[in-house]
Formats: C-alpha cells, structure tokens, sequence
C-alpha cells in the first residue's frame, strides 16, 4: 500500500513533466491535483455516474481539488473519443471514463478511432448480467431455458438493452456455449430498461437479460424470477447461482474503466495509475460502490491493457456470429 | 380512507417552507427550460443530479418534479407565440396555437393552454393518486402488437393535417419517415442513411427537426415576401384572456385531452407525442368550427393537445412510483437520483418510502397551483413579443433556434441540418406542401416500425398476431372507423337516394 506522500510526490512528477511540454494545453494546464474528466455520453449514465462518483471520493479523499466534467455523448462513445483522442492529447491531468459498451460500439459502428490510441489506466467496476423470467414462466432453472433455446430459438424471445450491447453478447455467448447458432436468436432490444422491464411484466417475451441492478427490486417484490446471474462467483444477498454453475460456461461483466489520453508520458501514467489505485483502496469508494450495486474488479496498467486486448478479440467474434458486424 | 390520511401526511411534506421554496424554484427553472428549444427537463435534472449530495431526498424530488411539471406548461409559449416548439410534446400545440396568434388572440391561445394544462395535471395527479395500481396492470397489457395497433390510430391525424392535397401531404408524411430512420437501427445495431457521419449515429433530433422546418422556414418566408406586402403588427382582438365562448369551447377539450393523455402516458411506451396528436384529431373531428383549423386557428386544437401533454406527464409517474420503471429519459433520471440516496426505486418503493413519495405526489397538486399563478399574469407579457416588429422579432426568433439547437448536444452539424431543414420547410410552404405531416412521420414513423419488429420477432414473423390479439384488433378497428367512417357514412346517405329535403339542381 502506498502512502499518500507517494501520491503527492507522483502527483509532482507528473506536473513537472507536463510543465516541460511545449503544448499549450500543458502549459495552461492548472497544477494535476486539478482532474479533468471526459465522458463520452450524456449526463445520468453509468459512465457519467461513475466520473461523478470518482469526483466526489477523489475530493473528499482529499487527493484531488477538484474536477472539472465534460460530457460529449454519442453513438456508445463514439462520438466523444476521437475528440479525446485529438484534443486531449497529452494531457497529464485528464481521464476518460468508459468501457465495454464502447468496445462493442467501436466494432459495431467501425469507428476509425479505437481504444488502442488511448493510454489504458484501470478496470474500476463491472455489472454483472441476470438472467430473469416472468413469475408465472415454466423456467425454473437457466437449464431449463438453455434446453427451450436448443429445441427451437425463435420461440424464445428474450428482452434486453440495444441490439449489440452487453445484453445481447451475453446472450450471444451463452446461446454459442450450448451450440445454438446466434444469429437465431430472437432477441427483442429496448432502448431503455424500464420498457424492457414491462415487457417481461407484461408476459410479454420469454426471459430478459439485464444489469443486476434492473431487475433486483422486481426479484424481491416477487414479481420476476432470477435464473442465473454472470458473475465468476456466487454473490452475497442474491440466491442464485452463476451460469457457470447451471453448465453454461460462460462469465461476464458489463466493465467500466478510465483511459489516459494518447501521448503521455510513462511517469505521468504511473502517476495516474497511483491515483486510481489510492481511490479505489478508499472506504469512501467501496461504500460508494456498494450503494449503486457495482462489483469492484479493479484491474491495473499492463493487466488491464492485456484484459482490454482479449476483450476486444471476444466481443468482435461474438458480434460477427450475431451478424452484427462484419 | 388509507390513501387520503397518507396524502394528507404528503401535503404535511410538501407544506413545509422549505419544500415550498424548492417547488418554486423547480417550477420556475421549469418553465424557462420548456421555453427554450434545446434544454428539456431530462437534461436539466441530470445536470442539478449533483445537487442530491447536498439536500434531503424529498426536496430534491420537489424541486425535480417542479422542473419536470413546469416543462410541460413553458413548452407552449414559443410554440404559440413564435411557432418555435420547446418540447416535441408541443410540436401540435404550434399548428393551431401560433395560427391563433397571428389573429390575434394569442391570449386566449396562452390561456387555454395554461388552464388546460391546470386541469389536467390535476386531474392527472388525482390519477396518480387514486387509480395508479389499476392503470398500470391494464398498461401493461400493452405490448408490441397493441402499440403497433396504437401507431396505426395515430397515424389518423396525418388525414387531419394533409392540407388540400392529399398527394402534397403523404409526400411530407414520407419525408417524415426517411429522416426518422437516419441513425442506428436499433433492432440490428446498422447504421442507415449516416453518410459515415458518427454525429448522425443517434439519429436526428426532433425538435431540430420542428424548429427548422417551422420557425427557421417560416423566417425564410417573411423574409422573402418582405417587400410584398406592408408590415403589418396584428392587433389583439377581444379580451387579452379568455371570452365566454372560449371558455366554452376549451372546457370539453380539456377533458377529453386529460382522458386521452393520462392512460397514453401511464403506458411503457405511450410517450407524450401520441396522446397529442390523437387529442388534435378528436378535437378537429368534434369542433363546430372546423372551418378554423388550420386557417384562423381553433381554440380547441390548442386546448386538447395542452391537456393531454400535461396528463400524460402525470401518466407517465403511475409505473414510476408503482413499479420503479422508467419510461421516459425524464424519469429515468429521477430513478437515479433515488440511487443516489441509497434508495432502491421498485415495487416496493411506495411500502418502504411513503412520506418521500407521497411528499412527492402532494407537492405535484402544489407544483400545479404555483405553476398556473406563475403563467397566467405572465400571459400579458409574452404576448407582446408579438407586437415587436418584423424583422427584429424574426432575427430573434433565428438566434432563438440557433442557439437552442446548439443547446441540444453541442454539436455544429445540427445547426447545418436545421438550416438545411429551414431551406426545406422554405421551399416547402411556398409549394404548398404542410410541414405538419413531417413532424408526424418523424416521430410516429421508426416508433411503429420498431414495435412492429417486435412483434414479428416474438410471433416468429406470425402478422396475424395484430388481428387475433383483442387489444390490438380492437384499436386496428377504431382506426380503420376514425379513417372511413365518415366516408362510408356518406355514401350510405348517397346510395340511399336524395333526402326529402333535396331540390333538383340543389348539387
């Protein structure tokens, strides 16, 4: 564990460096205990809400003095990143907040800006997926729904977020696991999650697939039923079992992490990873975590940017045996 | 007697000095964010989010459902008085409202829309209150069929709006279509008609759409007839606010917009869109009047419309507060901010919060009242935008769309897709076409194509579903009777040869 003098003193290096650079956003730059936070979607998401914690346990940490939020929505993030990646470029003090969603979107949508012209920080949290039917469906069990799955797919429809999201891949992946082809699935998107939710109160489709965190209230008023859950392991307060325990061998978190932007220096980003890792160790955080049921997979440098590159390589099969991308 | 002790504890939230406050400012902030075409309410909230940290819950949900309520009623002033909608939930409001305006009862326009959206908040409200487990069981019933059924109803108004000729207003209807389809398919995850460009991945926006094709087009076409005909200010004709016959003319239309918009907006995917165009159909089928459509403006147009956004606003609370679903982005921000408390918004919300929700509800009977008090004196005001001359008040109104659009997501191809839009709505009024349908299509069009996929991907591509489903068969049969019942209705008369009272050579 480091201490906070460690920090400080990164913190220094990092401004030194910056002040060395002849650019003028360096130049301008206020001293790095100034955070500059760049999110590649509309104010109210998951990653807004995640800058916006790290904002509030960074300063009440005391290891920031502020940060200052800029939101360019779009597209799954792709709108905001090539101008991170080109006018952020260099900057010591700044963080984009993004994740899998992005991923997928970059494949999806062929974006000629990819996450690998960004410096990768850290993997902060994940969500995992659930697995949820109607109250009065025949599934009892996620094996119960894989076996309607293989006698025939189209008969199944399942609800869940837009098409080539994490909801989609999970099911993607899963359907692939027990040798179901994807491209037949049936598989109905909503844009929000409200709507999907009716959908399945409504008796509507078949199942749904979703962030824990939609469907959790509607499981313990008794109203939906949770088959499975995507994390590795058991989790505390839920009762259900993981798919990889139900012989779908399959594991996935719907991840968010921060990106450094292209071209900064290896100090700077030890500096940066320093204060990720401080953040995250924080009681502050893991409480703020805990309250919005986020899993804390923290990831760090090097693992997260080798996590970051197998990720990509899962998502684009995946999309592609989906007949999403080409 | 249950519901009505815990209101009354509500109202003990809401009455306190400090929720008072919060109400004002919430519906104040509201009504200026619902003027300005950019800002609505959803971004508002996520913006004043940070704010959760700092206050108790309940102010907090005060001041939000303020902003949410106040929105609503802003929306119609620029939409009456400039032509320019704030919120695509009174995009209908400007088709007879700024009509009205221009003879010069733009009071009367002001009034009816500030009184109906009284009526049915409270009427809405009172909903909320009472009949919330009852509306949303049957809300629920609704699926993709029935909704596609629903789009199908709506599509009747575009017979309401074609104007003339049929060929010009289908034509109008289609481009609606094409621009409602730029963006990501959201069934395949393609993008279609986006010219590679990322900024139109989303779409366009709607509200780019309207304030282009009306107020930017409507600029273009004052402008080019300047030196055709004098300058003229409208005066206001009769009363500043309502006469003994408006007032006449608005009460039913309030009514049949509340119980037109509330069911609309308590469904998933009701949206507040739909209700006002089933609203206008209504009230131009029903008018004694419909001479005044679309030509000196009909007081009712504005009137149902008006009632049936702000009702399906309340609607849009009952799977909020009962189920802890989002249905609009508005709402699912407030569910946010719930989290943000540590409060899990769901089924059991109204069991483990009741003072925070039924603070909540009262101080929506409050945000109400303050917003009717707030908006009728300022009637008096607004209305002499109006007599400010031509071409300063036209030069505003473009400044007005400019920066309102840039507002939307700061983004510089929008403001080349509203004057290219403008250049289009320009083009369009000088051959006659109606913009109207445009809108329509925009909005209607992708909606019911996405529930019809839907409904084919849970039928396994079966289309009988649309017939065999009673909801849906039903709302398909209503359709077809509002589309040629008057039609048949006609010919029936003619086939059954002259009536008594026909005299030769009569025709």
């Amino acid at each position: 564990m480091l201490s906070r003098r460690h920090v400080l003193l990164g913190s220094l290096a990092a401004g030194a460096a910056a002040h060395t650079q002849w650019s003028i956003g360096a130049a301008l730059a206020q001293s790095p205990a100034q955070l500059q936070l760049f999110v590649p979607a509309a104010p109210g998401g998951g990653w807004d809400q995640t800058a916006r914690t790290m904002e509030q346990v960074l300063r009440a940490e005391k290891l920031i003095t502020g940060a200052q939020i800029t939101n360019v929505g779009g597209a799954g993030g792709t709108v905001g990143l090539p101008q991170f990646t080109n006018q952020w470029k260099g900057r010591p003090n700044a963080l984009m907040v993004s994740g899998m969603v992005m991923v997928g979107a970059i494949i999806a949508n062929k974006a000629p800006v990819t996450l690998t012209q960004t410096t990768p920080i850290a993997r902060l949290t994940g969500e995992f997926l659930a697995l949820v039917v109607p109250a009065s469906s025949p599934f009892k069990t996620a094996k119960d729904f894989v076996a309607a799955l293989k006698a025939d797919p189209a008969k199944v429809p399942v609800c869940g977020g837009s098409a080539g999201g994490s909801d989609h891949i999970l099911l993607g992946l899963m359907a692939k696991s027990v040798g179901v082809m994807p491209a037949k699935l049936a598989y109905v998107p909503y844009a929000g999650g409200g709507q999907a939710v009716a959908s399945l109160l409504g008796n509507q489709v078949a199942a749904g697939i979703s962030g824990y965190g939609e469907f959790s209230e509607q499981v313990k008023a008794g109203k939906l039923r949770l088959l499975a859950i995507s994390a590795d392991k058991r989790q505390p307060g839920i009762e259900a079992p993981t798919l990889k325990e139900q012989g779908i061998d399959v594991e996935l978190f719907n991840w968010r992490g921060v990106f450094a932007p292209p071209n900064v220096s290896a100090d700077q980003r030890a500096a940066m990873i320093t204060l990720i890792e401080k953040m995250a160790g924080s009681p502050a955080w893991l409480d703020e975590v805990k309250k919005r049921d986020w899993t804390p997979i923290l990831l760090t440098g090097d693992a997260y940017a080798g996590f970051l590159q197998e990720e990509t390589a899962r998502i684009e099969t995946i999309l592609k045996d989906l007949g999403l991308a080409a | 007697m249950d519901t009505l002790s815990q209101l009354a504890n509500g109202f003990s939230v809401a009455f306190s000095p400090n929720n008072l406050l919060w109400c004002l400012v919430g519906t104040t902030l509201g009504t200026a964010i619902g003027v300005l075409p950019g800002l609505g309410p959803a971004l508002t909230i996520a913006l004043l989010l940070p704010i959760t940290f700092q206050v108790a819950p309940e102010a907090a949900f005060i001041l939000f459902a303020g902003i949410y309520y106040g929105a609503m009623y802003g929306g119609s002033t620029t939409s009456i008085l400039l032509n320019t909608p704030g919120e695509s939930a009174t995009i209908v409001t400007a088709l007879e409202g700024n009509k009205m305006a221009r003879s010069g009862r733009a009071g009367a326009a002001l009034a009816t829309s500030a009184i109906g959206s009284f009526v049915a908040g409270t009427i809405g409200t009172m909903g909320v209150t009472f009949l919330a487990p009852v509306v949303v069981s049957l809300a629920l019933l609704f699926g993709p069929a029935e909704y596609f059924s629903l789009m199908v109803l709506a599509f009747v108004t575009v017979s309401a709006v074609l104007g003339s000729s049929a060929v010009r207003g289908l034509a109008s209807l289609f481009l609606g279509f094409y621009l409602g389809m730029i963006g990501i398919d959201l069934q395949t995850g393609q993008p279609r008609f986006t010219f590679g460009l990322t900024e139109l991945l989303d779409g366009t926006n709607v509200i780019v759409v309207a304030v282009g094709l009306f107020a930017v087009g409507e600029t273009l076409y004052v402008a080019a007839r300047r030196h055709a005909g004098g300058d003229e200010i409208v005066p206001l004709r009769g009363s500043l606010y309502m006469t003994r016959e408006e007032w006449s003319r608005s009460w039913k239309p309030w009514l049949r917009g509340t119980a037109i918009g509330f069911p609309i907006g308590a469904m998933p995917a009701g949206g507040a869109e739909i209700p006002t165009f089933l609203s206008y159909v209504v009230e131009k089928r029903l008018s004694k009047k419909p001479e005044e459509f679309g030509t000196t403006g009909a007081i009712e147009g504005v009137a149902g419309p008006e009632a049936a956004n702000n009702a399906s606003a309340a609607g849009v609370l009952v799977p909020m507060l009962t189920l802890g679903l989002p249905t609009s982005a508005t709402a699912a921000i407030m569910l946010s901010a719930f989290q943000s408390y540590g409060i899990q918004p769901g089924p059991l919300l109204l069991d483990t919060q009741p003072a925070l929700v039924w603070g909540l509800i009262a101080s929506l009977y409050v945000a109400n009242v303050l917003l009717v008090v707030l908006n009728l004196p300022l009637v008096g005001l607004w209305v002499r935008i109006l007599k400010i001359p031509a071409p300063l008040l036209y030069a505003g109104i473009l400044v007005f769309a400019t920066v309102g659009t840039y507002g939307i997501s700061q983004s510089p191809i929008d403001l080349i897709l509203l004057y290219v839009l403008g250049g289009i709505g320009f083009l369009m009024r000088r051959f006659d076409f109606p913009t109207a349908p445009v809108v329509i299509g925009m909005i209607l069009g992708p909606m019911a194509e996405t529930e019809f996929r839907r409904a084919m991907t849970i039928s396994g591509g079966d289309w009988t579903v649309l017939f065999t489903q009673p909801l849906s068969a039903a709302l398909l049969v209503l359709a077809f009777t509002a589309l040629f019942g008057p039609r048949l209705y006609h010919l029936i008369r003619t086939w059954r040869g002259p009536s008594p009272d026909h005299v030769p050579g009569d025709a």
